[in-house]
Formats: C-alpha cells, sequence, structure tokens
C-alpha cells in the first residue's frame, strides 16, 4: 500500500516558493508560517496580528500560508481553501485569503464566487473548480504536511522553521520573530 | 528495537522520562471495554492490522477536543496504513456518545469506567492522583505487539507526528518481509 502524492507533501516548516503562497522576499530573514482554516475564529483573530506584524517588519518577512481546514468542526472550511487556491490559479490568492478571513460567517459557495467577482476573478471557473474538487488534493497535501509537523490545531505557526507554541497575541509573536538571530 | 535505526527529527521520543508506558516490544494487552451503551470493542479483533489506541484524561475537556478532534480529521491519513482508531478514557459509555455526538467524531471511544482507568493501568498510564489516564498513544502492529508508546505532557495535546511515523514504520516493514 503507497501512499499516493506523498512525494509532493511539504516535509519541512520552511516555505518552499514553487508550491506556497508566500508574501515577502522569500530569501528575508524572518520566516513565519502559518497553518490555517478560514472558519477557524482563532485564526480570523490571528488574522489582523498577521497583518500588523507584516507592516511592522516589511520586507525583513517572509510570510506563508498553509491549508489546515478542520472539516468536522467548520462544514465550510474545506471549500473555502479551495477558493483560496482557485483564486490563487488566477494570480490572486491573497486577496481572497484576505477577503476569507475578513468575512468569516459568509462562506458559503455563493459568498465565496461574490469575493471571486470582487477581485475580478472569474467567479464562474472557480465555481466550477469548486465542484470539481479541482483542489482538493493540494488543500489536503497542505493538510498532511501538517500532520507530519505535528500541527494540533489552528493556527500552528512556524518562525523559521521551528513551531512556535508562545501566545497569540502580537507581542509574543513579535518577540519570538525579532528575537531569532537575523540571518 | 530495530525501530531507532529510523530518526525523524520531528517525532516525540517514545517514553518520557520516568514513564511507566508500556514500552515498544511488549505484547499489547487485550482488553473488552464499552464503545456505546451496548456495544463492546475487543482489542484482539483488529489483530492483521494497526491499531492506535489513544488515552487521554477526559471528553469535554478543551485539550482533550482538539485531539479528538484533530485525529477526527486525520482518519482518512491512518486508513490509509489500514490501521484503527481507538480513543480510550475513563468517562462511561454515555458520556462517550454524547461527546461523540457533540463534536461529530468517526471513530469509537472506549469507556475504561468499570473497574475505573483498568486499562490504563495495563498499559501503565493510570494517574491515580487525577483518576484519569495520561494523555498516551500507543500504536500496536498487527501481530499485537506495541511498536510505539508515547507519553505526553498531560495538557499538551501532542498532535499526530509520532503517530504517522510509527504507522510508516510498520508499513515498510509490511513491505520489506
Amino acid at each position: 500500500m503507497k501512499r499516493d502524492a506523498s512525494a509532493s507533501v511539504p516535509e519541512s516548516a520552511l516555505p518552499m516558493p514553487d508550491r506556497d503562497h508566500i508574501q515577502g522576499p522569500i530569501d528575508a530573514p524572518l520566516v513565519l508560517l502559518e497553518y490555517g482554516d478560514y472558519e477557524c475564529p482563532y485564526c480570523g483573530q490571528a488574522y489582523p496580528i498577521v497583518k500588523a506584524i507584516q507592516e511592522r517588519l516589511g520586507d525583513r518577512l517572509c510570510f506563508a500560508f498553509r491549508n489546515f481546514p478542520l472539516v468536522n468542526s467548520h462544514p465550510h472550511a474545506q471549500h473555502a481553501a479551495e477558493a483560496a487556491e482557485a483564486a490563487g490559479a488566477q494570480g490572486h490568492f491573497w486577496e481572497m485569503h484576505d477577503l476569507l478571513y475578513e468575512n468569516q460567517d459568509a462562506l458559503e459557495d455563493e459568498d465565496l464566487a461574490e469575493y471571486a467577482s470582487i477581485i475580478g476573478l472569474d467567479a464562474e471557473r472557480l465555481i466550477k473548480e469548486l465542484q470539481a474538487g479541482t483542489y482538493t488534493a493540494r488543500v489536503r497535501q497542505d493538510f498532511r504536511s501538517g500532520a507530519r509537523l505535528d500541527v494540533n490545531g489552528t493556527p500552528s505557526f512556524f518562525i523559521n522553521g521551528v513551531r512556535y507554541d508562545g501566545g497569540r497575541g502580537i507581542e509574543g509573536l513579535l518577540s519570538a520573530l525579532t528575537a531569532e538571530p537575523v540571518k | 528495537m530495530n525501530t531507532a535505526t529510523k530518526t525523524i527529527s520531528s517525532r516525540p521520543q517514545a517514553r518520557g522520562n520516568g514513564s511507566t508506558a508500556l514500552p515498544a516490544g511488549t505484547p499489547a494487552p487485550d482488553f473488552a471495554l464499552k464503545s456505546t451503551p451496548d456495544q463492546t470493542v475487543k482489542l484482539n479483533e483488529f489483530r492483521g492490522r494497526p491499531v492506535v489506541l489513544a488515552f487521554y484524561p477526559a471528553d469535554w475537556s478543551p485539550v482533550c477536543g482538539d485531539q479528538m478532534g484533530l485525529y477526527n480529521e486525520m482518519l482518512s491519513e491512518f486508513q490509509e496504513f489500514g490501521a484503527e482508531l481507538l480513543g480510550i478514557s475513563v468517562d462511561g459509555a454515555w458520556c462517550h456518545a454524547a461527546f461523540c455526538r457533540d463534536r461529530k467524531l468517526h471513530f469509537p471511544l472506549l469507556a475504561d469506567f468499570e473497574p475505573k482507568g483498568e486499562v490504563a493501568r495495563l498499559y501503565g498510564v493510570y494517574r491515580p492522583s487525577d483518576g484519569t489516564s495520561e494523555r498516551a498513544l500507543f500504536v500496536i502492529n498487527a501481530d499485537g505487539i506495541i511498536h510505539w508508546s508515547y507519553v505526553s505532557p498531560v495538557g499538551v495535546n501532542p498532535g499526530a507526528a509520532g503517530i504517522l511515523s510509527a504507522l510508516e514504520e510498520l508499513q515498510g516493514k509490511g513491505e520489506g518481509e
């Protein structure tokens, strides 16, 4: 019994530029990776904190996002994750990522289509891709990689490849980031 | 044990200092426990495939919920290894039934309820001070031998990386035979 697609599951908690969604320079001295779920309220709380940290650190920070939808608790999380991937395929991952976190209480498929239209994407294509499960495997790869890295809930953060277990407030994350030796 | 030949950095090491949990290489003690008020699960029913036995202190406490909820999301990963997942705590079968329904859990929770904690004691993971079990993981191979065990600090959700590595090792062995 072989595990399919295991070769494409990232094994590292460092962003992989050929597959991960990244903001900031890939060679930035500080690297923050989040495993998140668009329907998770704690991820929603972390969203503006990450934004503030990005603003504060500017080009010193590379931020990457991987999906970790907890679909039994969050029935809309899988399609939301796939919608972000679908938007990514049209070159607009981060716009969709932001809209999803800013509208966590409206994540039905018709909402996702509306967000696609707002961003200026082909909403029909996005819905078709959701229905066809075009990005199901991709989201599952992210999830599997998280399982391997002992992600035990959302959001889970990794700083320069190392699991961050401190508080989720801005101070904790920021001081953990800036305490890292600058390479 | 030859299991030590493979090291994976993210994997927790089996057995913390001073742990009394049954170690790798030990035959897994058999048991029969209720999974619902009218159903009993026996460990030896699963002979022939791996079993993940996840002891946790209590239904409803936040960390437990997260841990069982996480494993619930990973059932398909475990199933790819042909493995059966069993949760086990000292809560009664009616409590488990309510917890399973509330959290939409799709795997059995076993009631180590009467005599209380007997199975946890057999596996060396009872906490007499709390009257609950440790948060302890056992991966049992197809022949009923413990392949890997791990005791997490009781307040820490241990995640699933150790389980997945252990299942992968078992699969590797099966293929090599």
